[in-house]
């Protein structure tokens, strides 16, 4: 690698490795927090754009997935039936389980042309929520309604990352060391997205995006290489979700709905379907501009109206919306896409 | 046998309204080949937008029924310049674009529509006037409301009316045309774009309908229904043979029957595990296994891809 | 003479329609085997039957001395028929030494994890894959276009790419759906010493094409459609004599 791209590669590291005690320091630690989440959610993204971006298919039960791993976390290390496993014990499962799921769900409908599989994927990410919600009897598996709570936190080397650690004198919060914990995680899914992207299987996934018939003309098993995407991003979702049980310590149906299905899809589309540092970029813009929306909004009418008029969370999803809306219509491959190719969406 | 007419009763009218739906769906895919899917939310639209002129009028001393019209007829105007401009701003652009772009941009429709109603409607549930004649009537140990037979037969009409302008009147025609092929219907000295445009309103008048049908029957209406009852709608076309008008109605009825008579008798089938409220698993359910087993549904036709 | 690939009674509906009609030929190893017909004749159904891109309705082909009963393109492909398309499918926003990899999907093995740990034999393979299509691309002629997206490529060279995205699966039998539709004079003069550089490397070769010079010039045997039934097979020569086969032709015409 030339020296310019590893003196690159320094910075970068640097400056994710400070971020959170400047912001912690500046900002406080519920700005530390939303870095978290946009950690969480680039994983989640990383995984959407396989799917979506590499091989084309549009996923819009992506959420699904990401219940399965935090559900499955919740279930195997909380008081709720007693068994307390170890995170990287949990982890690992619930990303073979999501993985699963996936190949389930994609092997019967990912014959379907393009628009069919999105509903399908849709009903079946309703399916599930459903099942969430309602699977508290006979037997009460899920809770219901109510959520799993008291759900153990993540402990890295047998330290609990919920509780501060004093180390080269700066006391590094939970949601700090959560923080260091997400990005070593989400640079190692960015990693697999690039290795994957320029391979054998990466192609024949652009391939497939691009024209299935020559594709299968070309000797790909088309069948089986979607649902290796399908399986591979169900597999992120899963550890993600995962991740996002045992740092909330509390998981309930109402997180997995199809609102968040459609924030992790306009995360990759905002983005740049396909480019991942244009799916990165989605997923960092996404998470913080809402969030310094919902702090700014309020307020600000206040300043200019004297009172709060429009709800500033409906306004804020008006916003996605129109967003999504504007970026199909005027920058279809997105607001980083690939400079190389400037590749669109399957033809 | 009691439960068995009982929910087929409700099937019934629950039914006719997926079908109504199901030919906005069914229309614009037949001439776009495009999945619209803010059209669920067309309905919600319609629904509230005729609650807030039945209630401006509520207390006018107009029959009931007199103001349920009107308020159908304001939530038609309102839907239908709502389908028209949905398809001017998010899909026309896109026409040649590729698949997924018109599906994306539906979805920031859909989003956005919710939102505009939540901003002004609110987030509850508005409780609908009963202005239409509710008395209940008994046939064989089973009831049904005079509002469920006004539902069921207002369909009916409507759906005949449609069947009527698409086969026998000159705009079907070019209907017909377009969807079988736009540059030859184009060629014939049909307006492609005109002929589209209608579409939409058409069909979001159907919508409109459709919102007001239904938030009669539940007697509740809000910001957030048109998402559940757009995609059951979407699978009663599907189920049905997308793009077939006969089929959207078809598979709307059967999906309504399949779906009480399924949440009337899941509990005994599953041996209590599974309650009623697993009620709107039963179109996924359906949808998934029709488009595994039979993609082009019960009246489509197969067609290849042309290679 | 041995017998690569013999197609008996293929037959192909679309509704109501009977595209192919009981249509039985038998391609030499070695021979460049023209399929010529009138528009919408069912030459390029007979394309997709083959290819296994349409599901036959009757009829078997047998390939190599054995039934090909695979249902699937892509098995078909990994038998060892490739084929290009009359409307050019390239993957539009992939390089073109990119496409001519994919080509090369069923003759190479690396999977996730080698992919994602790029041990020694993938990054082995990855680059056997990537000489191989080098010298695909020289051997069509655009090797100067390998870094380019396939969608900037002139029309003649995106031809050509196709034909080396086809070879880069190592076909026993090329496929061409008129390779030479658009290409003027020039471009036809190269194409046609191109396939005739495939012959002479041991390839054999099925060609539809409109152009009758360069199918008379080419074929060493010509089998004519009709309305989905195969009114002739013959040395060219003869083919342009044959009443039936003008019949057609300038029935269609009239
Ligand atoms: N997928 C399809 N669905 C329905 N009909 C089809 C399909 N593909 C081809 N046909 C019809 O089958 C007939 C044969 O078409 P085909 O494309 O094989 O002709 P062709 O000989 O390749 O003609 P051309 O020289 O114009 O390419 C035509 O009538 C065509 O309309
Ligand atoms: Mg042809």
């Amino acid at each position: 690698m030339p020296r310019k791209s590893w003196l690159g590669m320094a910075l970068i590291g640097a400056a994710l490795a400070l971020a959170p005690i400047v912001v912690g320091a500046s900002l406080g630690n519920a700005w530390v927090r939303v870095l978290d989440f946009a950690a969480l959610y680039i994983m989640l993204a990383l995984g959407l754009n396989i799917v979506v971006g590499f091989a084309g298919l549009l996923d819009l039960g992506y959420i699904a997935f990401y219940a399965v791993g935090a559900y499955l976390y919740a279930l195997l290390a909380s008081p709720h039936f007693g068994i307390h496993w170890p995170a990287w014990a949990i982890l690992p499962l619930g990303a073979a389980v999501a993985g699963l799921f996936g190949v389930l769900l994609g092997a019967p409908t990912l014959r379907l042309r393009g628009d069919y599989l999105a509903i399908v994927t849709l009903g079946f990410g309703e399916i599930i929520r459903i099942f969430l919600n309602n699977l508290n009897t006979p037997i009460n598996i899920t809770n219901g309604p109510k959520g799993i709570a008291r759900i153990d936190p993540i402990s890295v080397f047998g330290q609990p990352l919920s509780k501060p650690v004093e180390f080269l004198g700066i006391t590094f919060s939970g949601v700090m060391l959560y923080y260091y914990l997400f990005v070593v995680l989400a640079l190692g899914i960015v990693f697999v997205g690039i290795r994957l992207q320029d391979s054998r299987i990466g192609r024949a996934w652009v391939a497939i995006r691009e024209d299935e018939i020559a594709a299968k003309a070309c000797g790909i098993n088309t069948r089986n290489v979607k649902l290796l995407a399908f399986a591979m991003g169900a597999t992120f979702g899963g550890v993600s979700g995962g991740l996002f049980a045992g740092f909330q310590e509390f998981v309930s149906p109402e997180s997995f709905g199809l609102m968040e299905s459609v924030m992790v899809l306009c995360m990759v589309v905002l983005g740049g379907m396909g480019h991942i540092p244009g799916v990165v970029l989605g997923g960092l813009m996404l998470t913080v501009l809402p969030e310094a929306f919902r702090h700014g909004a309020g307020p600000m009418q206040q300043a200019m109206f004297g009172k709060v008029l429009l709800d500033p969370e409906a306004l804020r999803m008006l916003l996605f919306g129109l967003a999504l809306i504007a970026v199909m219509l005027y920058r279809p491959a997105g607001l980083w896409p690939e400079p190389r190719h400037r590749r669109e969406l399957a033809k | 046998m009691d439960i068995f007419l009982q929910q087929l009763i409700n099937g019934l009218t629950l039914g006719s309204i997926y079908a109504l739906v199901a030919l906005g769906y069914t229309m614009v895919y037949g001439i776009l080949g495009l999945i619209n899917f803010a059209h669920g939310e067309v309905v919600m639209i319609g629904a509230l937008s005729s609650l807030t002129v039945i209630r401006l009028l509520a207390d006018s001393g107009l029959p009931g029924p007199v103001v349920v019209l009107i308020g159908l007829l304001a939530a038609a105007l309102v839907c239908m310049a709502l389908g028209f401009t949905i398809e001017r701003v998010a899909y026309r652009p896109l026409r040649n674009a590729p698949r997924l772009a018109p599906l994306i941009t539906a979805i920031g429709v859909s989003i956005v529509l919710q939102q505009l109603a939540m901003l002004t409607w609110g987030r509850s549930y508005h409780s609908v006037p009963p202005l239409l004649p509710a008395a209940t009537h008994e046939v064989l140990g089973a009831t049904f409301t005079e509002v469920q037979v006004i539902i069921v037969a207002v369909a009916a009409i409507t759906m005949a009316g449609l069947m009527m302008l698409v086969n026998r009147t000159k705009l079907g025609r070019a209907m017909r045309a377009t969807a079988e092929n736009p540059a030859i219907a184009g060629l014939m000295g049909v307006d492609a774009n005109r002929i589209i445009g209608l579409t939409f309103v058409i069909g979001s008048a159907l919508a409109a309908l459709a919102g007001v049908l239904v938030s009669a029957n539940y007697g509740i209406a809000h910001y957030h229904m048109g998402f559940i009852l757009g995609l059951k709608a979407f699978t009663a076309a599907v189920l049905g043979g997308i793009g077939n008008l006969a089929g959207a109605m078809v598979g709307g009825i059967l999906l309504g029957v399949i779906e009480a008579l399924g949440a009337g008798y899941i509990g005994d089938l599953t041996g209590g595990v599974l309650g009623s409220h697993y009620q709107d698993v039963f179109a996924f359910f359906v949808l998934i296994v029709v488009l595994i087993f039979r993609p082009s549904g019960l009246m489509g036709e197969k067609l290849a891809e042309r290679a | 003479m041995t017998v690569l690939l013999e197609a008996r009674g293929v037959t192909k509906y679309f509704g109501g329609v009977q595209a192919l009609k009981d249509v039985s030929l038998t391609i030499n190893a070695g021979e460049i085997y023209g399929l010529i017909g009138p528009n919408g004749a069912g030459k390029t159904t007979f394309f997709n039957a083959l290819t296994g891109l349409y599901q036959r309705d009757g009829g078997e082909i047998g390939f190599c001395g054995a039934a090909l009963r695979l249902s699937s393109p892509h098995e078909v492909a990994k038998a060892g028929i490739a084929r290009t398309f009359q409307n050019i499918r390239l993957f539009a926003n992939m390089t073109a030494r990119e496409n001519v990899m994919v080509g090369r999907h069923s003759r190479t093995r690396a999977g996730v994890v080698g992919a994602v740990l790029r041990d020694r034999a993938t990054r082995a393979e990855e680059a056997a894959l990537r000489r191989r299509a080098d010298e695909l691309l020289r051997y069509v002629g655009i090797e100067h276009r390998a870094d380019d997206i396939a969608r900037h490529l002139a029309y003649g060279d995106q031809r050509r790419l196709e034909i080396a995205r086809a070879l880069a699966t190592d076909p026993k039998l090329l496929a061409l759906d008129e390779p030479a539709a658009g290409m003027n004079a020039t471009e036809t003069a190269s194409l046609k010493s191109l396939i005739e550089g495939l012959r002479a490397d041991g390839l054999t070769v099925l060609l539809i094409e409109h152009d009758v010079k360069l199918v008379m010039g080419l074929c060493d045997r010509v089998a004519v459609l009709d309305y989905g039934e195969k009114i002739a097979e013959d040395v060219p020569a003869s083919v342009q004599r044959n009443p039936k086969v003008i019949e057609a032709y300038l029935g269609g015409a009239a």
